[in-house]
């Protein structure tokens, strides 16, 4: 392997990076592995998502007498057809890219998603859907356990979390997952240069690699630092990644095309996490179809069709499945600040050139007294279970089995998304 | 070695940011009591910090035009943190920060409300040249030993939180619940603790706490704010039942009552959620991890008789406090280093161990968001995810290029200092770890710093010094040893 070494230096800080000649930058361990063909990127919707204005249920009398300020205008939403109830549905008109990728077939979309006794707390709920597990919803996470079932050693890079803190769904018992918020910082400075440099960055990698036997928490530490500096050559490669397409301009777009550089350059990640945030809206979610919740919408549609498109161009749209779930739903009615509460059932999303567009699931009834509501018909009571998608998802796409890792068999029922 | 007993030293780590080379002669010959004494009762420190911004011995600031820590969002990082480096009170920094976590109040959401300026100014504005209610961090610092329940009533008038958590929507005919969970949820009780028809009747107790507008308000003027204001015709005013006691006759019950007197309500409810056992327990929990540890469960003896200290001295935290920093689970030497330094923690003491010439606190201000804790902008409200949950690859980086920032700030100063007293890698090992303070090093960390000193021991010159003194100072303070205090 040819090593080359480059030094950027900014503010008296040198940038230490040593350049690996492709196609060296797969890491041995995923070489020998071969090179995983199939990859999941997860996004997040943090805060709870209000799905029943992502996806219109827009003939029920009851969605604009619950919410006369913001409800999405039957005439704005995106027409998507009918479910298996027979109930017309829309998506939010700034989900134009959604619905292309839906035209082309690609895009499922599974209503009423959740669990029984839907917690209404956000950390409680991003617990239960990160562990799986709506009774104990501490330790390791559902695509934690996934990569627990990978052949040892674990790349390094085998999951690829784009948020700087670890969700509690790549929570695993034996895999450490990068965190790699901004690629620009993934880098070793130092305040040398030249071989100076060299030798500190080769000195913190053996501080690093003490196994620190009999303080646990230093290990922990030190295994984060070494994780940091085995991956950091690798993830610059990835980054130098020139799209196919523009994407939008923030945050999570950008995380985004961070992530469609490491699908094209091969880096051998099988699973990517993706957040973004702001779904809490509690007030001011906007009127008509507009507002900060068509903010929202925009910025998630924006972003997923320039990551599809991109990859889709690149040729890898059927190794690439993306899912979009949240905490939960919101309350049907609206409360005294244009906004929604925490509610109960939500709405998941599954794209990609293998999955099966559609919709699946039947919308609620609004109407107080439906059997489709639940808390004296405050909120939508879940109908498909959150668990029997993943299962889906791991036993179809990962190709592993589901039932050890969620504790169970959820494939009952679940939604024909592959 | 450092030049303090270890139990000073860990003292200052967990109740203050460490120690300066400046500070060590005044803790050289304390005992261990009085150094609680000293930090705990801090009235008798003076409260000079923020006056001491811009004077040259001290670390810099940075502004784009005049420095304007009270409506500049950027600005008022800098000042909090210069206050964490240089403050004579390091426990009632420490404490705001631990408050600050607990009411987690972010500037993003404000800013979207109300604009930069005044969401800056709600959250850090320090009553003096400008009009208007001081901000929430000055609120915080103002009780950051005081009375909790008083703390948590004073919060639910405060005008970031009345942003934060949608208070100022909250009205008779649309109760908000926003404010009304999160505060039985993760101001008090905690989760397991209250219903979701509590949720309902605590939003109803808080309608009509709204805020108003300063006349003629133009949230581009400095001088205008919002405060807040009980909207009596706002406020719902039948009665309101809990699962829990309100009252100390045990009733559940808030009583319906006029609409001029209905404030009272929340008063009550926050009465009955301070003094409710399981949020003297909960916050006990949080000060196991926040001053004890990280790595051990909370002793169920230390959190029952800290929270018996709490509700005896009716929710009182300064005796609380000094109880916990008295009680042999905090000096118990297997609890030194047990807990993972917060980002800001780590570069205050960083900063105050390394040096701060010519530093400005603005070249941290990047760097800490990149390690998770961006002040102003926790991710939630539930705070910031603590302990293990700061670290990831891309935070340690961030810590690890901090140190190299700093370190290549200081190189020219450390070399002058080291010159003379680093006349060998081993001496130049010794006097650099008589400041920096990392946990102990086993075997192959401390083979791994020689090492590296040695490589230079060829051409051991003062310009080798300077160079090998600020790489060991990056390495020092980006080890994984002084990621814990």
């Amino acid at each position: 392997m040819r090593v080359s070494r480059r030094i950027f230096i900014r503010d008296g800080v040198a940038t230490v990076t040593l350049g690996l000649s492709a196609p060296a930058f797969l890491s041995a361990i995923a070489q020998a592995q071969g090179i995983p063909s199939r990859r999941l990127v997860v996004v997040y919707l943090g805060g709870g998502n209000d799905a029943l204005n992502t996806l219109v249920s827009y003939q029920d009398p009851s969605y604009y007498s619950r919410r006369p300020s913001i409800a999405v205008p039957a005439g704005q939403v995106l027409q998507v057809g009918s479910d298996a109830a027979g109930r017309a549905l829309g998506l939010h008109p700034r989900l134009g890219g959604l619905v292309n990728i839906f035209n082309e077939g690609r895009l499922a979309l599974v209503q009423r998603t959740g669990y029984a006794n839907s917690s209404r707390s956000h950390f409680e709920a991003g617990d239960i859907w990160g562990t799986a597990n709506p009774q104990s919803y501490t330790g390791s996470g559902w695509l934690g356990r996934y990569l627990d079932t990978l052949p040892r050693p674990v790349d390094a890079l085998a999951a690829w979390n784009t948020t700087g803190e670890t969700p509690r769904a790549l929570l695993s018992g034996t895999t450490g997952v990068p965190a790699i918020p901004s690629a620009s910082t993934y880098t070793y400075a130092s305040p040398n240069r030249g071989s100076v440099a060299l030798e500190e960055r080769a000195a913190a990698q053996l501080m690093a690699s003490n196994p620190a036997s009999g303080r646990p928490h230093l290990a922990f530490v030190n295994s984060t630092s070494r994780g940091a500096i085995e991956t950091l050559d690798r993830v610059a490669q990835a980054t130098a990644y020139t799209p196919t397409v523009q994407y939008p301009n923030n945050g999570f777009a950008l995380a985004l095309r961070t992530v469609a550089g490491a699908i094209v350059k091969s880096i051998g990640s099988r699973v990517f996490w993706v957040q973004t945030g702001g779904y809490d809206t509690h007030a001011q979610q906007g009127q008509g179809g507009g507002g900060g919740y068509a903010a929202l919408m925009g910025t998630l549609g924006d972003g997923l069709w320039a990551f599809y498109s991109d990859i889709r161009n690149q040729g890898l749209a059927n190794d690439t499945t993306v899912i979009v779930y949240s905490e939960f739903g919101r309350r049907i009615s609206e409360n005294g600040s244009n906004g929604t509460d925490h509610g109960a059932a939500g709405v998941m999303m599954a794209l990609g050139g293998m999955v099966r567009g559609g919709l699946y699931g039947t919308a609620a009834s609004l109407a107080p007294g439906s059997p489709t509501l639940e808390n004296n018909s405050g909120d939508v009571r879940f109908e498909t279970d959150f668990r029997s998608v993943y299962a889906k998802l791991l036993d179809q796409w990962l190709g592993v089995n589901s039932v050890p890792i969620l504790n169970g068999d959820f494939r009952a029922g679940a939604p024909a998304i592959f | 070695m450092s030049q303090l007993n270890p139990e000073i030293d860990h003292l200052l780590r967990r109740a203050g940011f460490g120690v300066s080379p400046m500070e060590v002669d005044t803790f050289r010959d304390m005992s261990t009591a009085a150094a609680v004494s000293y930090l705990v009762d801090y009235e008798g420190r003076p409260d000079d910090v923020d006056a001491r911004i811009g004077r040259a011995d001290h670390a810099q600031v940075t502004s784009k035009d005049l420095f304007a820590p009270d409506i500049d969002i950027d600005d008022a990082r800098q000042r909090w943190l210069f206050r964490m480096v240089h403050t004579r009170r390091p426990l009632q920094e420490k404490m705001a920060l631990f408050w600050h976590n607990h009411f987690a109040t972010a500037y993003s959401k404000l800013t979207n409300d109300s604009g930069p300026l005044q969401a800056a100014k709600m959250l850090a504005f320090k009553p003096g040249a400008l009009r208007g209610p001081q901000g929430q961090l000055e609120l915080i610092r103002q009780y950051a030993l005081g009375n909790f329940r008083d703390l948590v009533l004073q919060m639910a008038m405060d005008p970031a939180m009345l942003v934060w958590l949608d208070g100022q929507f909250n009205t008779r005919t649309k109760p908000q619940e926003n404010f009304g969970r999160e505060v039985m949820e993760l101001f008090t009780v905690g989760v397991d603790f209250y219903t979701e028809s509590d949720v309902y009747a605590a939003a109803r107790v808080f309608s009509g706490w709204n805020l108003r507008e300063s006349q003629g308000y133009n949230r581009t003027d400095m001088n205008a704010y919002q405060e807040f204001v009980y909207n009596s015709g706002e406020h719902e005013t039948s009665d309101k039942t809990f699962s829990f006691p309100i009252y100390s006759n045990g009733s559940h019950t808030i009583p319906a009552r006029s609409e001029s007197a209905g404030m009272q309500d929340g008063v009550d409810l926050i009465t009955a959620l301070a003094v409710h056992p399981e949020t003297a327990r909960r916050l006990a929990r949080k000060f196991w991890g926040f001053f004890i540890s990280e790595i051990q469960q909370p002793d169920p003896v230390f959190v029952e008789s800290t929270a018996a200290v709490y509700l005896q001295s009716g929710t009182e935290i300064r005796p609380v406090v000094r109880h916990i920093l008295s009680s042999p689970w905090f000096n118990d030497p297997s609890m030194h280093f047990a807990r993972y330094a917060w980002p800001a923690e780590y570069v205050a003491r960083a900063i105050k161990e390394v040096g701060w010439q010519n530093f400005s606190l603005d070249k941290a201000r990047t760097p800490l968001a990149a390690m998770g804790q961006l002040l102003f902008e926790p991710p939630n409200v539930g705070g910031w995810p603590l302990g293990a949950g700061w670290f990831s690859t891309g935070t340690m980086l961030a810590r690890t290029n901090f140190a190299a920032t700093l370190a290549a700030s200081q190189k020219e100063s450390l070399g002058a200092e080291f010159e003379s007293a680093g006349q060998t890698p081993q001496a130049l090992f010794q006097v650099m770890l008589s400041r920096v303070t990392p946990a102990p090093f086993d075997s192959v960390p401390q083979q791994a710093l020689m090492s590296y000193l040695q490589s230079g021991a060829g051409s051991w010159n003062s310009a080798q010094v300077t160079t090998r003194a600020a790489g060991l100072a990056r390495l020092l303070v980006g080890s994984a040893e002084y990621q814990l205090v």
